[in-house]
């Protein structure tokens, strides 16, 4: 931390600290300035002009982005002369964008249409025809690229500059022909390319995945952990659940990055586009499928469920939360005194990892686990002694051994137990094969924690209700802990 | 249609004392009680055929006279090639307070128009017929100047029209007494 001053904002003494931009000191002090191409982590290259401040002492308005805080700085943002400076900038960012508000993805949360009502209000003045450039162009699998909304920011490339060091972006030609494209022979395919789609402030790069499904404005919030790796990144879940033939009737519409110390401004694309089958295959009923298929009560499924569950094998996952692992402890182990616990990252939750974010880990909290000194046994010795026919008891909790084991040994290996409960949000290839399937919530129908691989606690909240009579996990272990004893 | 500018009348001082204006409605209503009590007159009399009845209207065997602006059964235009015009910005289904419009979007073949509408309904069962939808429209798509009221039906599922419906290229049957 650097030196403390004090400057003058808008006619107010503020003490910030020295060297600190006057853009972010300003929106320290509460005062938003209007910006395109300043972002806090791809730097100020100043080309948008329009956070432009007045300065006691300048001649003209300055930019407030390149503008370092120094101590008797007098600042004004709401002068006629700032106002009038950035709805001329504003008016010729616009000269050459298409206004295609009402089919652009974008709008509703765009930087123009934003700016626009907050500093622009002006008359149009435009009687010129717009200058064409590409449209609807495939930038890469999760990207399209639409040159002629662009206002070239240059946020996009300095992503794929500065942060994943894949420069597949560029900015080509020049003056008003000047436009963002992929570079020759290049895709914008690298592992974080959802990225320039939230970065870019108007409509220019939106999201393939997204693109028709629903209207922002449509859509509710929801902050909330990705479950994608053990990184544990902030996001905001985005559903839509008001309007059901929107976003092909699906509840979850997007997922967006979430600003915190563990992810920055950034997530992954395995991260942002693994919801999509979260509501595929839901379970909602308590049912005992075996002998004969009978809906069951909750308490009714403790009641006969909990007296038969000595001796069982536990398979789990990281999947988990602290809250969830918790409540298992006390039931498996502290109850049941459960010696086998199987809950390792095997080849099925094992994925790429990098520098940035991924982690190897494709669970969200095997840390938590850990923390409560749970062991896991390993995959193979379970397949053993389930070959040998020495489990009675099996309980899966939100893990699908068909990808473990491979389908066709899975299912050989579990039909032979005689008592198999299956626990978990989505049926997966094998809940068939279950005595007894039990619903439980999925991470954005619960609230709770997850532990990250570097122990931090990462705390979610629930974005939907849960499916049916869906409880999260730990309910459901409190339920057969009760019926125990 | 050509559009006539007409000029607000001033408020002028007989205008604000508001008795005279009230005598001038009261003389509105007064003109037709006995206009149209001379009318039945005339016909107990006998005179049939000389004087209309009333200024009642024989619906439905006399075609209901609409105003030149009523708003009555939406209808969706078209592009000069046949293409329907909406782009399914869902501005009218945001807009629309009785919530009968649904809208689902998806690509559009020509690169120039980007988006278009997969599915439009609209649910004359739910409509309140204020016409939002027609002035929230950016690119004239949907109009309320068919000029059909007689939209009734016998279940609450046919009160729906579909897309092909709307645009006239597929006619919506009236359904038989279930």
């Amino acid at each position: 931390m650097g030196k403390l001053v004090k400057y003058r904002l808008n006619g107010r003494e503020v003490e910030a600290e020295e060297g600190r931009l006057v853009i972010d000191a300003a929106k320290d002090a509460g005062v938003e300035i209007a910006h395109y191409c300043y972002h806090p982590a791809l730097g100020n290259p100043g080309n948008c002009r329009l956070c432009v401040v007045e300065v006691a002492g300048a001649p003209k308005p300055m930019p407030s982005c390149r503008l370092p805080v120094k101590e008797g700085l007098d600042v004004r943002t709401d002068t006629d002369a700032v106002k009038r400076a950035q709805a001329g900038v504003l008016e010729l960012h616009l000269v050459n964008h298409p206004l295609d508000c009402p089919v652009c993805d974008q709008s509703g949360e765009c930087g123009l249409q934003d700016y626009y009502m907050k500093v622009g209000r002006y008359p149009s003045r435009a009687r010129e025809d717009k200058e064409h450039k590409g449209k609807r162009i495939e930038a890469g699998p999760h990207v399209m690229l639409d040159q002629e909304r662009c206002i070239l920011c240059t946020r996009c490339t300095r992503f794929v500059d500065q942060v994943t060091k894949t420069h597949e972006l560029g900015i080509f030609s020049r003056g008003h022909q000047e436009r963002v494209e992929v570079a020759p022979g290049m895709t914008l395919d690298n592992a974080y390319s959802g990225n320039v789609v939230d970065i870019c402030p108007v409509g220019a790069l939106t999201d393939r995945d997204f693109r028709y499904k629903v209207r922002v404005w449509y859509l509710d919030h929801a902050d909330s952990i990705c479950p994608g790796c053990s990184r544990g990144c902030g996001i905001s879940v985005h559903t839509s659940t008001k309007r059901p033939w929107h976003n092909e009737g699906r509840r979850v519409a997007r997922l967006k990055p979430r600003w915190s110390e563990v992810n920055g401004h950034w997530m992954c694309d395995d991260g942002r586009y693994g919801f999509a089958n979260l509501d595929t295959d839901r379970l909602g009923k308590v049912l005992r499928l075996r002998p004969e298929r009978v809906e069951l009560s909750w308490v009714d499924m403790a009641e006969e469920l909990a007296g038969r569950l000595d001796g069982v094998k536990v398979v789990a996952s990281g999947m988990l939360s602290n809250e969830d692992w918790a409540a298992f402890k006390a039931l498996f182990v502290d109850t049941l005194t459960v010696q086998d616990l199987y809950f390792s990252a095997e080849p099925d939750q094992i994925g790429a990892e990098d520098d940035l974010l991924r982690k190897k880990e494709k669970v969200p909290n095997l840390k938590g686990a850990e923390a409560l000194g749970l062991k896991s046994g390993s995959f193979d010795r379970l397949a053993e002694d389930l070959e040998a026919g020495k489990v009675r008891c099996l309980y899966v909790i939100e893990r699908d051994l068909a990808k473990v084991w491979g389908e066709a040994r899975a299912r050989a290996l579990l039909t032979q137990v005689p008592l198999l409960v299956f626990q978990g949000p989505n049926k997966g290839a094998l809940g068939d094969l279950a005595h007894y399937r039990l619903p439980a919530t999925a991470y954005v129908e619960e609230e709770g924690c997850f532990t990250n691989f570097e122990g931090n606690r990462r705390p979610y909240r629930k974005a939907l209700e849960p499916i049916g009579c869906a409880r999260p996990d730990w309910e459901i272990f409190k339920l057969l802990q009760e019926a125990r004893s | 249609m050509t559009v006539r500018v007409v000029e607000r009348p001033a408020r002028t001082l007989a205008v604000q004392i508001y008795f005279i204006e009230a005598w001038k409605g009261l003389g509105v209503t007064f003109r037709h009680f006995f206009v149209n009590m001379f009318r039945h007159a005339a016909r107990a009399l006998g005179l049939k055929g000389w004087a209309p009845g009333a200024v009642t209207i024989q619906y439905p065997e006399e075609p209901a006279v609409l105003g030149a602006r009523a708003r009555t059964r939406h209808r969706l235009l078209k592009r000069d090639d046949g293409a329907p015009r909406c782009t399914a910005c869902l501005l009218c289904e945001t807009i629309c307070p009785a919530r009968c419009i649904r809208i689902t979007a998806e690509n559009a073949p020509d690169v120039l128009v980007e988006k278009r509408a997969k599915s439009f309904d609209i649910d004359l069962g739910m409509c309140v017929f204020c016409g939002y939808c027609v002035e929230a429209c950016p690119v004239d798509a949907i109009h309320m100047d068919s000029n059909e009221v007689e939209i009734a039906s016998y279940s609450r599922a046919d009160m729906i029209w579909t897309m092909p419906q709307l645009l006239g290229d597929e006619p919506k049957r009236p359904s038989s007494f279930p």
